[in-house]
């Protein structure tokens, strides 16, 4: 078992055939599970209210908008070194996947922003950041459209996702350079004390293994929707030849 | 290399090359502010080096598709990826040429345009310094963008949509050193940080660059 094996498209969509079923039951089992104790078996807090359920949507897919990312950054490497067809189609199936989490980590933020802060929108390096990763993802997907020939696509593609991710990382660390926040630092770790108290962490948990689950899900089932476009073509290519 | 930058350096300076287009385009930009935002001296002043900062930046955007696009039409750049220099040196030179025939007049440019938007005194020597320390990285990121789209037909937009984001950095620390010159702060820290940025864009780009470029021309 090595992950080359499933530079094979048909190795691949077997096993994905067979995995996608159980990811895509345990993605739906745990956010069911997540998001109803977190949105209707959690008390109020007790200065926010009821707005702080707003935190089982809007921490996971933050945390899935950036590590999309660096899926994307990982599996173009593997492309550029190694030519793994399977592994740039991934990041091409990732790559819509994470422009929407990251809207919605900053819609949810703007309307919990909107009764916490007073505000929608403030310039806050968070916020900002946000908004440069969703401009990155933007034009990541722009150049996958705009190249009619898919290799040479996959390669600007790799390139583009490296170069922006240098930037993007000096971008998070210049726009906390350039103004103060007013979004709070980190709330959750695994090694150091948490600020979440424990009645909506445990839920939060929950959601975040569902949001990750329900990534790994869609990133399958796009990736096999992208092999058969692919086979298709290959099919109309062979049928005009013919 | 040489007779490269100076090759390039006479097709964007006579007739056609485009030469004064971003400068004129810096001009309007820079004239089209106080129409609107208003004229008054305070506010023209508190945002006159952001505002210079920004029109430079896109008046560097303007000439972008430029810098390979025309060489891939008539051929030549086939014959440079094929010469016995490296692709990775063809584009630094031409980053270096797109650089002196846009950043360096748009920084030479920019403390008169300043005038007119009232710019403090103390910030002219931190503007142009900021900008001369600045545009070299922009020229560099752009040439990386137009090595991206090189192969399509029209790139143009699409080169400013993946160009944009990544001047995010340059912008921040550039407009930033020019706004603490204005008020008489220490720019010493964001000069520094953009510099950093032109020396890693001059240094790990070009490879970047090149490398879009052979796909380009696969």
């Amino acid at each position: 078992m090595s992950i080359w094996e499933y530079a094979n498209p048909k190795k691949f969509m077997q096993t994905s055939s067979w995995v996608l079923p159980w990811v895509t039951g345990l993605a739906v089992l745990t956010l069911l599970v997540g998001l109803v104790w977190g949105f209707f078996f959690t008390p109020d807090d007790f200065r926010q209210g009821s707005t702080v359920k707003i935190i089982y949507i809007h921490v996971p897919s933050a945390m899935m908008a950036i590590n999309c990312w660096a899926m994307m950054l990982v599996t173009s490497l593997i492309w550029l070194v190694r030519r793994h067809h399977v592994s740039v189609l991934a990041a091409k199936a990732a790559a819509p996947i994470g422009m929407t989490m990251t809207l919605i980590a900053l819609f949810t933020g703007a309307i919990w922003g909107q009764p916490m802060w007073g505000t929608w929108w403030a310039w806050d390096p968070r916020l900002t950041s946000f908004l440069i990763l969703f401009l990155f993802y933007l034009g990541y997907i722009a150049l996958w459209e705009a190249v009619e020939d898919p290799d040479t696509a996959a390669d600007l593609t790799s390139v583009l996702c490296l170069v922006g991710s240098v930037f993007a990382l000096l971008s998070r660390y210049a726009v906390l350079f350039w103004n103060q926040g007013l979004h709070q630092g980190a709330s959750l770790s695994l090694d150091k004390e948490e600020h979440v108290a424990d009645v909506f962490a445990w839920p939060l948990w929950v959601t975040m293994a569902g949001f990750v689950l329900l990534f790994v899900a869609l990133v399958l089932l796009r990736t096999r929707t992208e092999i058969r476009a692919r086979r298709l073509r290959a099919l109309e290519a062979r049928e005009r030849m013919a | 290399m040489l007779a490269l930058l100076l090759r390039d350096l006479r097709l964007a300076t006579r007739a056609g090359g485009g030469f004064g287009l971003s400068l004129a385009f810096f001009l309007i930009v820079t004239v089209l502010v106080p129409f609107g935002v208003g004229p008054e001296g305070g506010t023209l002043a508190r945002i006159a080096p952001g505002i210079l900062w920004v029109g430079a930046l896109l008046s560097c955007l303007l000439s972008l598709d430029r810098i390979f696009a025309l060489d891939r039409e008539d051929g030549s750049l086939d014959l440079l990826a094929t010469a016995p220099i490296p692709l990775e040196g063809v584009v630094a030179v031409k980053a270096a040429a797109h650089w002196l025939t846009t950043g360096l007049p748009l920084t030479l440019a920019a403390p008169v345009l300043g005038v007119l938007l009232n710019l403090p005194e103390a910030a002219f020597s931190w503007l142009t310094l900021s900008l001369m320390l600045g545009t070299p990285a922009l020229s560099m990121i752009g040439s990386f963008g137009a090595a991206l789209t090189v192969g399509l037909k029209r790139g143009g937009l699409l080169l400013s949509l993946l160009v944009l984001p990544l001047y995010i950095p340059t912008l921040i620390f550039g407009a930033e050193a020019a706004k603490r010159g204005a008020e008489g702060l220490a720019a010493g820290t964001p000069l520094l940080m953009l510099a950093g940025i032109t020396l890693g864009a001059v240094a790990i780009l070009p490879f970047a660059a090149a490398a879009a470029i052979r796909v380009n021309l696969r």
